[in-house]
């Protein structure tokens, strides 16, 4: 009955779509107030029916009822509840569901939190965002059911992958949707806008919010997954340019651009066609990164199960939402004609600089992404395209926008002065070559790279840092310092944070890519390996157990000069009914550097284990640079200028993802 | 920007990336190309798996006849889907069929296996450090090899063999190399 239920309110929520797709358009077109009236109260339903269904789906699982299709596939009574839930969205018809189950909160939130939009400009932005839903319950319900029965219903599913049954892995789709789902809303206003004809301040500063709020999520999503990678796979690493990766990371790169574009539009009046192109872009890149995943046409470890029907329908969706939005740009972007100008050294022109660099690495990465592909359909072979092509390309690419990150916020609108900028960054530049030569010195081996990032990162941190005094006057003018930073609106505080946030993310990377060392052996209990000057002792390995595994648990004692500094306990677990073991490393996390130990397969009989040590330098400042970034983006949020009308996103947000 | 036409720039762009896209979705990118094709047999010698008699399998084993060599384990879910068809081939007498007990940690398991499912090998290698799987370039299970009279190696086929496979590809070739065999007379050398 449920699952017949969360079959009906999707195929009605379809007819809400189309409802809201049409008739708000054409009213907004015509001028007819009924029928742009419409687009509220059909985003609002639509919204209700979509989470009735993910409800019931969700339900499905929470019981366990095996004679739908989905929960056989992907659940067991064996695991624990926050795995029964997360392995709603742990499949691809679930994950789809979960899909548009956002695209109609935002549009909800649109609807509810929009009151100061334009009804015309509302009204078109309702129904751009439902045409993309339209597409997605069609691909539902004729390829991908997630309601679909089974008969006879097995006594027990299949279990949801173990790599999956992790609380960090839990909560990354929800959060990578919100975000890369989110920038459907701009996607939408952009659309609303070529329509309309007109991009102006106003657009931009609705526009921002959204923008922000998606980017928030997808940085905070992109990191959790790094995160468990790390954690969870076992070799220290934490990003490989896999083709999934690449699919979250190049919405993020165009993302960026298009929250840095869109000030100049509301500041200045300016890069309209820019910012517009980027809204568009930035989604595209979320649509193409769903086909890829789906469609089987490239591989990839984390690819859902892959049938050729799908990959025909999302392609024909894709053709269709992106071709049809460039098409509409070519079109009518010209006539967006912007009224400030500017000198090529400006903030605005550091800005374009900034739209051109993020544009050009999502290129790149993208062009690595989808090369094998391109080679394999000319005939050319077979090839693989791994981290010595993105390492190459990319960091070069970074490597003048971080420079000039520290640049842009001391320019001036309309006319810098880059010779006073480069003068108020003289202690930033000196600090960062000291930080170059001192880690050159220090670890002569390494790649040049690595050193390169720590003398940038520490470039842009006092860089930012040295804006932010400037502003406060905090060295001409100290008496008043404390009243500036006090009033200093939450926004230029988003800014700094954002940037410096970066530079910590920045040092992390180059020190874990740069110097991790690594030692891999047999060890008897009681043997001891000298490692990055810790000194690892393996204490035996037990057997261990847990709801659905059976594990071998390792255990390790690490000592730095002869002081007991950590205890690491490291797993490797067999679950029966997925049929697949997992590896959860034992971590120990310092500032300078994380302990890292795996424990493997048995060597002999002796007792003796094959194990993986790792140091590796700085990784937690990766993940605190990140959250740095976050919140710095979610302070921005919070300031009342930069919104008008703006719900709490976040609040909403995460508790239907987490109360669903 | 005064230039129209640069505005259709990012269209151009997409629409040659929809073609790839589309010529994609016809390629599978699972389907690495057989390095062996061609070439003969890599070396190996098996020891025989417990319940089997003392006789192992070795490479020297495949000449003479057209032979399968299919790659299997216990813990292999989509063997126990082909198993039924390889019996069934038996039965027929189409073609001898070895066997390679690919990574069985626990000696007894590929036995067990063969004893509940049944055995429709001619002979069976036990290959628990991957020694041969490697040699042959194997990157799952199960995976079958077309080896002919001369030992060298004709097709391989990744996934279960089913009805399809056997019909439309690995019959047809098997006659073919027979009739060949039978027409050069068993001569030796390079092909």
């Amino acid at each position: 009955m449920t699952a017949e239920l969360g079959h009906f309110t999707l195929i009605l929520a379809l007819c809400v779509a189309l409802v809201q797709a049409v008739f708000p358009l054409v009213g907004a077109a015509r001028d007819n107030e009924v029928w742009m009236g419409l687009a509220r109260p059909t985003a609002m339903f639509q919204f209700l029916l979509v989470a009735i269904s993910f409800g019931c789906l969700t339900h499905l699982y929470v019981t366990s009822d095996f004679s739908v299709l989905n929960v056989a596939s992907n659940s067991n009574t064996a695991m624990p509840m926050l795995y029964k839930i997360s392995g709603v969205w742990g499949n691809h018809e679930g994950s789809l569901l979960l899909w548009v189950l956002i695209l109609a909160i935002f549009g909800a939130a649109v609807a509810a939190f929009g009151r100061n939009l334009p009804p015309a400009l509302r009204a078109r932005v309702l129904s751009v965002q439902s045409m993309i839903a339209v597409g997605f319950y069609l691909f539902m319900l004729f390829t991908s059911n997630p309601f679909e029965r089974l008969f006879p219903a097995p006594i027990n599913g299949r279990e949801l992958n173990p790599l999956l049954q992790d609380p960090g892995l839990a909560f990354h789709p929800p959060m990578l949707y919100l975000g890369y789902v989110g920038f459907s809303m701009a996607f939408s206003f952009a659309i609303a806008a070529l329509i309309e004809g007109r991009v102006d301040a106003a657009w931009a500063r609705w526009v921002r919010p959204w923008t922000m709020a998606a980017w928030c999520f997808l940085t905070g999503g992109i990191t959790l997954g790094s995160w468990w990678a790390y954690y969870e796979l076992g070799w220290g690493g934490w990003w490989y340019w896999d083709p999934v990766e690449n699919a979250s990371f190049m919405p993020w790169l165009a993302g960026t651009a298009l929250l840095h574009s869109a000030t100049v539009v509301e500041k200045r009046d300016s890069l309209k066609g820019w910012t517009v192109l980027l809204a568009i872009i930035t989604f595209s890149l979320s649509l193409l990164g769903t086909f890829l995943v789906r469609s089987g046409v490239l591989t990839s470890v984390h690819a859902f199960a892959t049938d050729p029907t799908r990959g025909v329908f999302i392609l024909m969706l894709l053709i269709v939402v992106i071709g049809g939005s460039l098409a509409l740009y070519a079109f009518r972007a010209p006539k967006l004609v912007s009224s400030g100008l500017f000198q090529p050294i400006s903030r605005e022109g550091a800005l374009l600089f900034n739209n051109l660099v993020m544009t050009t690495a999502a290129a790149a990465v993208l062009l690595g992404t989808l090369y094998p592909l391109f080679l394999d359909a000319i005939g050319g072979g077979k090839v693989s395209v791994g981290p010595p092509f993105f390492n190459a390309v990319f960091i070069p690419i970074m490597i003048p926008m971080i420079a000039a990150m520290a640049f842009g916020p001391l320019l001036n609108w309309k006319r810098g002065d880059l010779v006073a900028a480069f003068g108020q960054l003289k202690l930033a530049a000196i600090l960062g070559l000291v930080a170059l030569a001192a880690t050159y010195m220090w670890q002569t081996d390494g790649p040049i790279f690595a050193t390169l990032g720590m003398g940038l990162a520490v470039w842009l941190a006092v860089g930012t840092l040295t804006e932010l005094a400037g502003r406060a006057r905090l060295f001409s003018a100290p008496a008043g310092a404390w009243g500036r930073f006090r009033r200093m609106p939450r926004a230029s505080w988003g800014m700094v944070l954002g940037h410096f946030g970066l530079a910590l993310a920045i040092a992390g990377m180059a020190g874990a890519g740069g110097w991790t060392k690594e030692s891999i052996q047999t060890m008897h209990p009681g043997e001891k390996v000298e490692l990055a000057g810790y000194e690892f002792t393996f204490d035996g390995a037990s057997e261990g157990q847990g709801p659905n595994y059976t594990a071998i648990v390792g255990k390790f004692t690490v000592r730095k000069g002869g002081d007991e500094i950590a205890k690491l306990v490291a797993e490797k677990r067999n679950y029966p009914i997925g049929g697949m073991p997992t590896t959860e490393a034992g971590i120990e996390t310092r500032l300078a550097g994380d302990l890292y130990a795996v424990i493997g397969d048995p060597e002999g009989e002796d007792g003796a284990y094959v194990t993986r040590l790792y140091f590796n330098p700085l990784v937690v400042w990766m993940w605190i640079g990140a959250m740095v970034m976050v919140f710095g983006g979610v302070l921005s949020l919070t300031d009342r200028r930069y919104r008008v009308g703006a719900p709490k996103r976040s609040r909403a947000g995460a508790a239907v993802a987490a109360g669903a | 920007m005064n230039n129209r036409w640069l505005y259709t720039i990012p269209l151009a762009i997409f629409c040659v990336l929809g073609i790839y896209l589309g010529i994609g979705l016809t390629l599978d990118p699972k389907q690495l190309p057989n390095m062996l094709d061609g070439q003969p047999v890599p070396a190996f010698d098996l020891p025989p798996i417990k319940d089997r008699g003392a006789k192992g399998f070795a490479s020297t084993d495949l000449e003479g006849d057209v032979t399968l060599v299919n790659i299997f384990g216990s813990w292999c879910v989509a063997c126990r889907t082909e198993h039924p068809y390889l019996m069934k081939l038996k039965e027929q007498g189409a073609v001898p069929i070895h066997g390679i007990d690919w990574r069985e940690e626990d000696p007894d398991a590929g036995p067990r296996w063969l004893k509940r499912f049944g055995d429709p090998y001619t002979l069976v290698g036990d290959d628990p450090r991957s020694k041969a799987a490697i040699a042959f370039g194997v990157t799952g299970a199960p995976e079958t090899f077309l080896v002919d009279q001369k030992g060298v190696i004709r097709y391989k086929h990744i996934g279960p063999v089913n009805d399809e496979v056997w019909k439309e590809v690995l019959q047809p070739l098997i006659q073919q190399l027979r009739r060949n065999g039978s027409q050069t007379g068993g001569q030796k050398g390079g092909s």
